[in-house]
Parts: C-alpha cells; sequence; structure tokens
C-alpha cells in the first residue's frame, strides 16, 4: 500500500471532528481525500486547479479556528510559497499531506517530481516535517496530526512501499527509531531509502561490518540526541534519502553533528539535479538510490574514519 | 446618514489623516500616500457599517476588515486607536522594534487585525477562507476587504474572484481603492487594470462604484452591498492618493516617503485651516 492511501483511509477515521476540512485542488482521486470528501461533502473544498488560492484560503480558514488538511501534488504545493510564508509566519494549523512527491510520479518526469520540497519547508519558521517510511506509519502520522501544534508538511508517495512496520507502531514528533543496532556505522535514513537502507544493512552483515540503522521521519524537529549518541558509538554516519543532498536529511543531521560532534559524513541523496521520466525503478537506480550505494557509501565512510 | 453623522465621520477621517502623517514620519517609512486615499472608506467601515466591539475584541460574531493593501496599514492602525483597540501611545510605534505596530498587518484577533498581509494579492483569498468558515458555522458576520488597484495586476486576485462567487459567498464584501496611482506611476502605465467594473462583473460579482472620499455614497454603497444576496459584492472607490493632505494629492514619490518632522510641523496647521473652512462648508450646505 502506498503513503497516499494509507492517509486517505486515516483521514476518514479523523475526519469525523466537525473542525476538519479538507482541501483539494482537483486531485482527491490521486491524493486520496476522495473518500473523505464522500462522506463529510460540506467540510471538503475543492478549488480546481489553483494552488495559490488554495493556500490563501487555508489562512482565513485557519484563523476561524478550523483544522485544515490539505492534500495535493508536492510539487504544486510549492506553487503556492507566499502563501505558505503566511501559514508559516502565523503559525497555523494548516496540515499539508504531499502525495506524489520525490521521485515516485516517475513516468510524469521532473515536473512532476519534488527533489527540493523537505529543504524548502526545513527553512520555513514554525513548519515540521515529517517523511514517513510506510503505509503503517503513514497512518500513524495523520493520526497524531491532529495533536500537533502549528503547520505540518508531510510528504507521501504516489508509489507502493514495502510494509516495514507492524500495526501499533507509535510515532513522536521529534523522535527518531532506532530499527537496528551496530558498532561500526550508523545509517540514517527516511521515507522510502528505509527499506532500501534495511536491505544495505543486510548485505553489509555478510562482509562482517556491524551497521546501525535509525528511521528519521522527523526530519524537522530533528533527533538531536540520538543522531549525537549513534554518532559518538560508531564515529561514522551515512544520510540516506530521496531528495537533493542539499538542506534535506542529509543537511539536517550535518547541522546537529557539525555543532556538537563532527564525524565523517557521506550522503546518499540527488546531486543537486531534477529528476527525469522513466520508471521508478529506473531511477533509484540512475539517482543512485539503491541499497549497493548506500553499501558503497558505508564502506567509504568507514575509511575515512580511520 | 444625516449631516451630523457626516459630520462626525468626516472628523474622524481628519484625526486619523493627521495620526498617519505623524506615524509615519516618527517611524522615518511607511506609505502615507495610499494609507491617505482609504482613509474615508475606512472611517466608514470602521465607525458606521462594521459590527464590531473594542471591549471584546475577539468576539466571534464581529465583522471583519481584511486589509489586503497591507503596506496602507498606518491607517488601520490609526482607526484602530480611534477606536480605542490601541492606545495613543501607539502614534510613536509604528515600525519600532517588537512593536505589534509593524510595517505591515500582522494578524492579531485580540487588537482587530485580522489578518497577515503585506505581499499583495492575499487578501481576498484570506477573507474568502473567514467567509467561508462563517457559512460554515453558520454565523452571519460580514467580511469586508480592502484592495488596492495596482494590486489588480495579481493573478490570486482574481482566483480568488472566482472562488467567491462558486461557492456564492455573499458574506464578502471587497473594496478597491482606486486611487489609480502604484509605486512608478499611474496603473494605466504599470500594467492596465481596466476595465475594472467589466472584470468584476465577468467573474460574477455585484459591482457598485462610488466617490471614495464621499462618506454618505459610500455608506449607502455599503447598504446595498449587504442587501445583496447569493453572490460577492465588489465596490470601487474612486480616491485620490494623499487626500487632504495638501501637498500629497496625486505625487507619485509620495507613495512609499513620509514628510520630514520640520515639513510636518509646518503643514499642521495648514491642514487643520483646510479643515476647518471644509466643516463650515457642510454646515451651509
Amino acid at each position: 500500500m502506498s503513503t497516499r492511501e494509507a492517509f486517505g483511509k486515516a483521514l476518514v477515521r479523523i475526519g469525523s471532528d466537525p473542525s476538519i476540512v479538507v482541501l483539494d485542488a482537483d486531485v482527491s482521486g490521486s491524493t486520496k481525500t476522495s473518500q473523505f470528501r464522500k462522506i463529510y461533502p460540506q467540510r471538503f473544498i475543492n478549488f480546481g486547479i489553483a494552488e495559490e488560492n488554495l493556500f490563501g484560503t487555508a489562512v482565513g480558514l485557519a484563523y476561524s479556528g478550523l483544522k485544515v488538511y490539505a492534500s495535493l501534488y508536492s510539487v504544486f504545493v510549492l506553487k503556492a510559497y507566499d502563501q505558505l510564508r503566511i501559514i508559516a509566519h502565523d503559525n497555523l494549523e494548516v496540515k499539508i499531506f504531499a502525495s506524489h512527491s520525490g521521485l515516485t510520479n516517475s513516468s510524469d518526469g521532473w515536473s512532476h517530481q519534488t527533489v527540493e520540497d523537505v529543504a524548502v519547508f526545513r527553512a520555513l519558521p514554525n513548519f515540521k516535517v515529517i517523511v514517513p517510511a510506510d503505509a503503517v506509519e503513514a497512518d500513524t502520522v495523520t493520526e497524531e496530526s491532529l495533536k500537533i501544534k502549528g503547520p505540518i508538511y508531510v510528504r507521501l508517495s504516489r508509489s507502493e512501499s514495502p510494509i516495514i512496520f507492524e500495526k501499533g507502531l507509535r510515532f513522536e514528533l521529534g523522535k527518531g527509531n532506532i530499527m537496528n543496532d551496530g558498532s561500526d556505522v550508523y545509517i540514517i535514513a527516511n521515507g522510502n531509502m528505509l527499506s532500501i537502507a534495511i536491505k544495505a544493512v543486510e548485505e553489509l552483515k555478510k562482509d562482517g561490518i556491524s551497521v546501525g540503522l535509525i528511521n528519521m521521519s522527523s526530519v524537522k524537529p530533528i533527533d538531536e540526541e540520538l543522531i549525537i549518541k549513534a554518532a559518538k558509538s560508531t564515529g561514522a554516519i551515512v544520510t540516506a534519502e530521496e531528495h537533493s543532498v542539499i538542506g534535506g536529511l542529509g543537511g539536517a543531521v550535518t547541522e546537529v553533528l557539525s555543532k556538537h560532534y563532527p564525524v565523517p559524513v557521506e550522503f546518499v541523496g540527488i546531486n543537486d539535479s531534477f529528476g527525469q521520466s522513466a520508471s521508478l525503478e529506473e531511477l533509484f537506480r540512475f539517482y543512485g538510490l539503491t541499497s549497493e550505494n548506500i553499501a558503497s557509501s558505508v564502506r567509504k565512510v568507514l575509511k575515512r574514519k580511520k | 446618514m444625516n449631516r451630523e453623522e457626516v459630520k462626525k465621520l468626516k472628523e474622524i477621517s481628519y484625526r486619523m489623516m493627521i495620526d498617519v502623517l505623524q506615524m509615519t514620519t516618527e517611524a522615518g517609512s511607511g506609505h502615507p500616500g495610499g494609507s491617505l486615499s482609504s482613509k474615508d472608506i475606512v472611517a466608514v467601515l470602521f465607525f458606521k457599517v462594521m459590527r464590531h466591539d473594542p471591549k471584546n475584541p475577539s468576539w466571534e460574531e464581529r465583522d471583519r476588515l481584511v486589509f489586503s493593501k497591507g503596506h496602507a496599514v498606518p491607517i488601520l492602525y490609526a482607526a484602530l486607536i480611534e477606536a480605542g483597540y490601541l492606545d495613543r501611545s501607539y502614534i510613536k510605534k509604528l515600525r519600532k522594534l517588537g512593536s505589534p505596530l509593524q510595517g505591515h498587518p500582522e494578524w492579531n484577533p485580540d487588537m482587530m487585525i485580522e489578518a497577515t498581509t503585506g505581499s499583495l494579492g492575499n487578501g481576498l483569498a484570506i477573507g474568502n477562507g473567514i467567509a467561508f468558515a462563517g457559512k460554515l458555522k453558520k454565523k452571519d458576520y460580514k467580511v469586508y476587504v480592502l484592495m488596492g488597484d495596482g494590486e489588480l495586476q495579481e493573478g490570486t486576485v482574481w482566483e480568488a474572484a472566482m472562488f467567491a462567487s462558486h461557492y456564492a459567498l455573499d458574506n464578502v464584501i471587497a473594496v478597491v481603492d482606486r486611487n489609480g496611482l502604484q509605486q512608478s506611476g499611474p496603473t494605466e502605465k504599470s500594467m492596465s487594470v481596466e476595465p475594472i467594473a467589466d472584470k468584476w462583473r465577468a467573474f460574477g460579482w455585484h459591482v457598485q462604484e462610488v466617490d471614495g472620499h464621499d462618506v454618505e455614497a459610500l455608506y449607502s454603497a455599503f447598504r446595498s452591498a449587504q442587501e445583496i444576496s447569493d453572490k460577492p459584492k465588489v465596490i470601487i472607490a474612486h480616491t485620490t492618493k494623499g487626500k487632504g493632505s495638501l501637498i500629497g494629492e496625486w505625487v507619485t514619490e509620495f507613495h512609499g516617503k513620509p514628510l520630514s518632522k520640520q515639513e510636518l510641523e509646518k503643514l499642521l496647521p495648514e491642514l487643520e485651516e483646510k479643515h476647518k473652512e471644509e466643516m463650515k462648508e457642510l454646515d451651509v450646505n
């Protein structure tokens, strides 16, 4: 199941709260908010193809005490940067669940993909940024979103993600989760890169390398304590994200490390370029978002450690 | 509206003008020109048309004024002082570090600043959001949105115009302050906005045009707008930039430039003289 589908289902569950309104820019079939629309049509607003207007109106709805859930393709969320700044500045109850993020809108090409969205939202004061790794985590984050104060950006995928977590998973904003401990190096990953990093850990284990893995779905605020602990215990870090290496998870992790406990870091991510049209598998291979590349980054960082 | 009420509003409008000039001179920056073209609109809204209570600023039933032409906010601050939301000491606090009187409005429902604006083109969508919420919650407050004319060059205004008529937001009453000037000169030279009335009509709005310095005409336009249901309403208010301040009328440089302390001191007695004459004329007519 994709993370967007999990969100769509969870939204119906939390949607009984009468203060929730759901905003759509004519893509509810793709974002899966159509299920909410069927049950609560009076609290569902379609803006047509007008994203700036959607987020401008969101400001007024939030001023009036409503909890705004907006779901559209992540690339089209970014069209409304001017209005997002107001949402950020006024610390409004606007929850953005952006579907089709990263490269997952693969065949549509660069115009429908995002490699920079996490960086943009990290830089916006008051925004929190969450990148769930699978449908279970996306479901949990949707449930938790009601308790999080202020604006949040949740990055969802178009594609199916392998299920990693069991039902009953707990999500805490600002907390990372240790998937497994390791003594040589830690990989810090999130989103679609988590399941790929799990494979890399297995491959490296065969070579006798003890690799720890952390799921860092909460990119902002980020779990400083856990990052420092991982760096202290191993002395080397590899980050892995389906995003530009500029300003995303890798950036966030190294901001913490350079201040508190500098260690060698290698970055797996997209190297300052846009995506293109191809199958998702081809794209992940082309941009180095593979377990092989994570494994070679681990070997590289271990050499630098010495 | 009787003569006493007209006089009262003109007095308020005059006092707000003096406050705007003092505020912007004290701050050393700001936009007195665009503030003064809106002074009579704001006077009529705040002191005759809108339902609000300075003793209970965040009253849920209050009418809202979204100040989309955020650069003209000194006139809003002047109205808040006049109405008692702010005390007079705030005249000296415009654009000062830590002051709630920012260079452009910051959302602060406790003092009836209903929206964060400054980046032009956003107020109408924000107002629509407040209006939509009002319908959802079955509240009968009205949302007034004050826009500039240069602002109509922003595409978001027209996205919002489309939305308001699609959802029949008859609790939205927009005002376009048609002073004809923007930063670099006449609007029609920078980027034509005419025919303004036809554009709004084509977007499904009820349209009225009035003299934006005639408080009686403004009041009756607001009253008619309140009566129209099933569609949003706009009032195109023809105004003069820098209105009433003698030196500023129709001078483009006045857009973002306040008077120096010396200029203001020299001007104040002249303004008072002119104001007294105008009030006398009202008594005669």
